[in-house]
């Protein structure tokens, strides 16, 4: 039956009277079916159902290997009374606004430095990138060993300079331990910050900062009044990126700490896994999960934002 | 005459590095202050733990923990006999071999769904094409720390946990949204009269997207892979979730849970693990450094 189908539009087309078929086969909505099946398939089979699913599984108490009863709002009353959980929020957003400004401030610095006329312009610019190149997990590793608490190469240093007289107990002490994260996530993803914001900055003409520079303008407001401006739209959505990235950050935390010393740097996602996977509380791992979302909403809400005005510049500018 | 003498030098100037714009504004030591000494001690804290990260793996296991005979800075005698434990006496290969099949299997696939949908996106402008284009961007932004717990119930009952194949399954989540919006970009670039030729001599859809819009994307295309494979590797909370037995393991897990032990002498393995596994990745940049960057920018400006 269907090598009668398939042969059909040829013989269709020589008469001159499209069938069903090859009318079907023009269609471009037929063929847009087609072509968008793979990515569809894959997107909800494996990204929509879950994060629905992961909703459902909040409002259950299902643990590994055995399937879940309803349980109404239990998990989130059962987190709103638990101060662990509480803490990890703390932690997130601290972690996440700490560490985005840092990589904001440091990334657009270095773009700015990349940008300038210097020998080697290309080779530094490849070897600012290899940080984020690198797999975060191998990188953390290198960090964990750096920060040790016997033979961390910081704490030798700045005994020998005389400015501290005993080791530093980078992830053992709470304070340290925070900030000894923030540091090497900042480490990370400086390097993509200041990249996508060096692409950014050469879209920039510089006839701009000539035509500045003869009115008189100084540094500062040169990068005020002219690279700001037309910087802010990307600036918006790296920003966006780095900081859902950064909001959601397990691997860090998971190889650097595990959320110790006392939880002091365990994140929700963090939490989530302890809960949901290695303590076997499934419907509670969701839980924390899915209290993440609102907070994502609002950074996607931002990058929106931030895209519909460049769109709107792009217009205005008639370039 | 003194103006125009400036006129002829400024145009010299302009003629000979157009690139250079104003810098000839500057002094010297104004630059070495305002631009090398800060790019220096930013490369170096950049550049830091790689450094580190060698040096340990070759140092001998005596010079790692005696710090005071020894400057920690440098090494004498270097070994490789970490390097040689590593590959010999774990399942290191065995990892690295998987880490591997994952990346390439789940890059491959992605960029075949990849280059469908942007293509039926850009070209076909089927009735909510533009909608389709902002929700796979959305799905960009659904971060995995949010999915892992469902997700390994679905693998659960799809029977496929333990499994690599499950990886290759589900990393394509993470690698086409970004795909997708990459060679939308690219394939727009396309004149559309190129098309309409190949239309007009009879090509099908199917002729057209094979025969003449991909080879034309090939940047893209490279971009893209090289993107994906990198993030495949990087990957790591699925790959910790799903994957229980030690010889399925990906190199990123299974350095943090294998390596752990209480030994002392843990370090010189351990950073010797790291950089074998950043290695590949290293390289393969090396290489394409110019598809990486415009493949990074790329999403982001599009």
């Amino acid at each position: 039956m269907s090598t009668v189908q398939t042969s059909m539009p040829a013989r269709a087309a020589a008469t001159g009277e499209p069938s069903a078929w090859s009318r079907l086969q023009g269609n471009r909505n037929w063929a847009a079916f087609w072509f968008m099946l793979p990515t569809a398939a894959f997107l909800i089979l494996f990204l929509a159902y879950p994060l629905g699913l992961g909703v459902w599984m909040s409002f259950t108490d299902e643990r590994i290997g055995r399937a879940g009863a309803f349980i109404g709002l239990e998990n989130y009353q059962w987190l709103w009374d638990d101060s662990i959980f509480w803490l990890s929020v703390f932690n997130t957003l601290l972690y996440t606004l700490i560490a985005s400004a840092i990589k904001f401030a440091i990334g657009l610095y270095l773009a700015l430095l990349l940008n300038r006329h210097m020998p080697f312009k290309a080779i530094i610019r490849s070897i600012v990138l290899i940080p984020f190149i690198v797999p975060t997990v191998l990188s953390a590793i290198a960090f964990w060993w750096i920060y040790d608490s016997q033979f961390s190469i910081i704490s030798w240093s700045l005994i020998k300079l005389g400015i501290i007289h005993s080791n530093i107990n980078f992830l053992g002490d709470t304070e340290w331990a925070r900030a000894s994260v923030i540091f090497a996530n900042v480490w990370r993803g400086v390097p993509f910050v200041a990249i996508t914001l060096l692409a950014g900055l050469q879209t920039v003409s510089p006839s701009l900062y000539e035509a500045a520079t003869l009115d008189g303008a100084t540094n500062w407001q040169r990068f005020r009044f002219i690279t700001y401006p037309l910087l802010t739209p990307i600036i918006a959505v790296v920003m966006t990126f780095s900081v859902l990235f950064t909001f959601t950050d397990f691997q860090l935390i998971w190889a650097l700490t595990r959320g110790g010393p006392v939880n002091a740097t365990h994140l929700m996602a963090t939490l989530s896994y302890q809960r949901g996977i290695i303590s076997g509380r499934l419907g509670e791992g969701a839980a924390i999960a899915t209290a993440m979302i609102p907070f994502l909403l609002a950074a996607i809400a931002i990058s929106w934002f931030g895209m519909q005005r460049r769109k709107w510049q792009q217009g205005s500018s008639n370039d | 005459m003194t103006d125009s003498t400036l006129q002829t030098k400024a145009a010299a100037v302009n003629a000979s590095d157009a690139s250079e714009g104003m810098s000839y504004l500057e002094s010297l030591p104004r630059r070495v202050v305002t631009l090398y000494l800060p790019l220096f001690v930013i490369l170096v804290v950049l550049l830091f733990p790689f450094y580190w990260m060698v040096l340990t793996s070759i140092k001998p296991d005596e010079q790692l923990i005696d710090m005071e005979k020894f400057n920690p800075f440098w090494v004498i005698h270097p070994t490789f006999k970490h390097i040689s434990k590593l590959l010999f006496e774990t399942q290191y290969p065995r990892w690295l071999w998987n880490t591997m099949y994952v990346a390439v299997g789940a890059t491959f696939l992605s960029i075949a769904a990849s280059v469908l949908s942007a293509y039926a996106i850009t070209r076909l402008r089927f009735k909510g094409a533009e909608t389709v284009g902002v929700l796979i961007f959305f799905a960009y932004l659904v971060p995995p720390s949010i999915l892992f717990i469902p997700l390994a119930s679905v693998i659960q009952a799809y029977g496929l946990f333990d499994s690599p194949l499950s990886l290759i399954l589900v990393y394509p989540t993470l690698l086409i949204p970004f795909s997708t919006w990459l060679l939308m970009g690219y394939f727009k670039t396309i004149p559309y009269e190129l098309e309409e030729c190949a239309l007009i001599d009879g090509a099908s859809r199917w002729q057209i997207l094979v025969k003449i819009i991909v080879p034309l994307a090939i940047p893209g295309l490279i971009s893209a892979f090289i993107f994906s494979f990198t993030l495949c590797w990087n990957e790591f909370i699925y790959a910790l979730t799903f994957l229980q037995s030690t010889p399925n393991k990906t190199v990123p897990v299974a350095i943090v849970n294998e390596f752990v032990d209480g030994d002392i002498y843990k370090w010189g393995s351990l950073m010797a693990g790291a950089l074998v596994g950043s290695l590949p990745l290293v390289i393969l940049y090396a290489f394409f450094v110019e598809h990486y960057v415009s493949a990074m920018t790329g999403a982001v400006k599009e």
